[in-house]
């Protein structure tokens, strides 16, 4: 009774904020509106039955990278945006790929309403603990060792030289 | 139970719950007033009702009827979304705090726990929240367009993300103990005592490198002094609520109290065994200890609260991100790896 509901209203906030992030002018109104989009995103994963990847969308999304963005707009004083007329290949390849998209949405919402189900991993946190820490290590450990080199590598190119 | 029933009782615990929180965050105000007053020799409020007590409702009229000031150059809808969500982002978080056992309630025959909603990812939720509730303080201070709370604000960020790591890395020993994330889960696997004595808390459980990361870092996240940089008086004014009048600036200081109230509420789930207690006495007594026990260790971390501000001076900015990134982590990163250790010597 009530997951219905709650789907719907996240899934329309999150859908109005996607598209105020792109009507706003002022770079921190779409950044905030970025937020409400990772975070009504989080409350659909917890519909789902993902309470981890939930609690992980907000910590890491909303609460760090997310900040970063505000803090970086911050420190710039950006000002609001002009809105240029448009570009031509925008036009000449985003009305057909748009087009193209909705009347691929209609066709499988026509042919087979209602017909996604869940598979069977839900993702408790003690599931994907045992992935990330026994079955995949290696590769987690690796993927952490490249972000720490791009870290450093950003490190290196913004230094100063004496 | 049934999806109406469950509206009722969640609402009547989310009615009680935010009535003793404000009132509790309110009388907070007026504890520390007094205990830093007596700190500093002096007598603190005295003339509102008995011993003062009476103060934070005639601050709480004070607020209201103060004129709500928005100065010209602001960035409007922001200055004004700024306080709420301070405020909204701090009471959410006392929504999966546990205070003791289930409770049947009366006239409804439903068993009920004593929060308001038990998640299974109770510290994971925390922490998520706990990581939102810079965005009221940054934004305050940037659609102030002002450069004191500009100033304060980007301190505010900075701290905040800095010391936030860990606070989340100091908490993982904890977990690695009790081997869950749900706050009523980690209460409970601390109960019992050693010979009857030593309560099985995880602060003796060789926490205590783990618990003194996280208050610290803590005290950091809630802008407290020794941390309280964002609105160090001194330098900046009043940080990033310089151009906050009335309400507004009222909503800013309730959430910082709460933040208080929170952060004593986690630090005794997770070190200091929640409710657990000693219980004695006839059945009434029994079942009203455990509350009393947890409010009392909530109190005794407000109160450390307090007298560390009276004790100790400010950090310099330097020394703030100097202390965070190359003391407080590191020393989270190894409790971390002993608790381990630990642990899987122990399994």
């Amino acid at each position: 009774m009530l997951h219905p509901i709650l789907f719907f209203v996240f899934a329309t906030l999150c859908v109005a904020a996607a598209v105020n992030l792109l009507a706003q002018k002022h770079p921190i109104n779409s950044a905030l509106s970025l937020i409400v989009v990772m975070v009504s995103l989080s409350v659909l994963y917890l519909l789902l039955g993902a309470e981890f990847v939930a609690a992980v969308q907000v910590i890491v999304y909303a609460g760090a990278i997310m900040v970063l963005f505000i803090f970086v707009i911050m420190l710039l004083n950006a000002g609001e945006e002009e809105h240029t007329h448009g570009s031509r290949v925008a036009l000449l390849l985003g009305l057909p790929a748009v087009s193209l998209f909705a009347g691929l949405m209609v066709w499988v919402l026509g042919r087979r309403p209602g017909g996604a189900h869940l598979g069977e991993f839900l993702g408790p946190t003690k599931e994907i603990a045992h992935l990330l820490f026994r079955d995949f290590l290696l590769p987690f450990e690796v993927t952490s060792v490249l972000i720490l080199i791009a870290i450093m590598g950003a490190v290196v190119l913004a230094r100063r030289e004496p | 139970m049934d999806w109406t029933t469950y509206i009722l009782v969640s609402v009547i615990k989310i009615v009680i719950t935010l009535v003793v929180l404000l009132t509790a965050v309110a009388y907070t105000v007026l504890l520390e007033r007094k205990l830093v007053a007596r700190i500093q020799n002096r007598w603190g409020p005295t003339r509102v009702g008995p011993f003062g007590l009476l103060q934070p409702l005639a601050d709480g009229l004070k607020f209201i009827l103060k004129e709500d000031l928005v100065p010209a150059n602001v960035y409007k809808p922001l200055f004004i979304a700024a306080p709420m969500m301070s405020m909204a982002v701090a009471l959410m978080s006392i929504a999966v705090i546990p205070i003791g056992e289930s409770v049947t309630l009366p006239w409804l025959g439903v068993k009920t726990p004593l929060q308001i909603t038990d998640v299974n990812i109770g510290l994971l939720f925390l922490l998520g929240v706990g990581s939102l509730s810079v965005y009221g303080i940054a934004l305050a201070g940037w659609s102030s367009n002002s450069k004191y709370p500009l100033l304060g604000s980007l301190r505010a960020s900075a701290q905040m993300v800095s010391y936030e790591l860990s606070l989340g890395v100091a908490l993982i020993g904890v977990v690695l103990i009790a081997g869950t994330l749900s706050l009523r889960e980690i209460v409970d696997a601390q109960s019992g005592a050693w010979l009857g004595l030593v309560p099985k808390w995880n602060i003796f459980r060789g926490q205590i490198v783990g618990f003194f990361v996280f208050l610290t870092a803590a005290f950091a996240e809630t802008n407290r002094i020794p941390f309280d940089l964002p609105e160090s008086e001194t330098e900046l004014v009043a940080g990033y609520h310089t151009e906050y009048s009335s309400m507004k600036f009222a909503m800013f200081f309730i959430a910082e109290y709460t933040h208080m109230v929170t952060v004593g509420c986690v630090a005794t789930l997770l070190f200091f065994g929640g409710w657990h207690g000693p219980s004695f006495g006839p059945e009434i007594l029994r079942a009203l200890l455990p509350v009393f026990w947890f409010v009392l260790k909530v109190f005794l971390f407000l109160f450390l609260y307090i007298w560390i501000r009276g004790t100790l001076p400010r950090f310099r900015y330097d020394q703030l991100m100097a202390f965070g990134w190359k003391f407080l982590l590191p020393l989270a990163i190894a409790n971390v790896l002993v608790t381990g250790l630990a642990v899987a010597l122990g399994a």
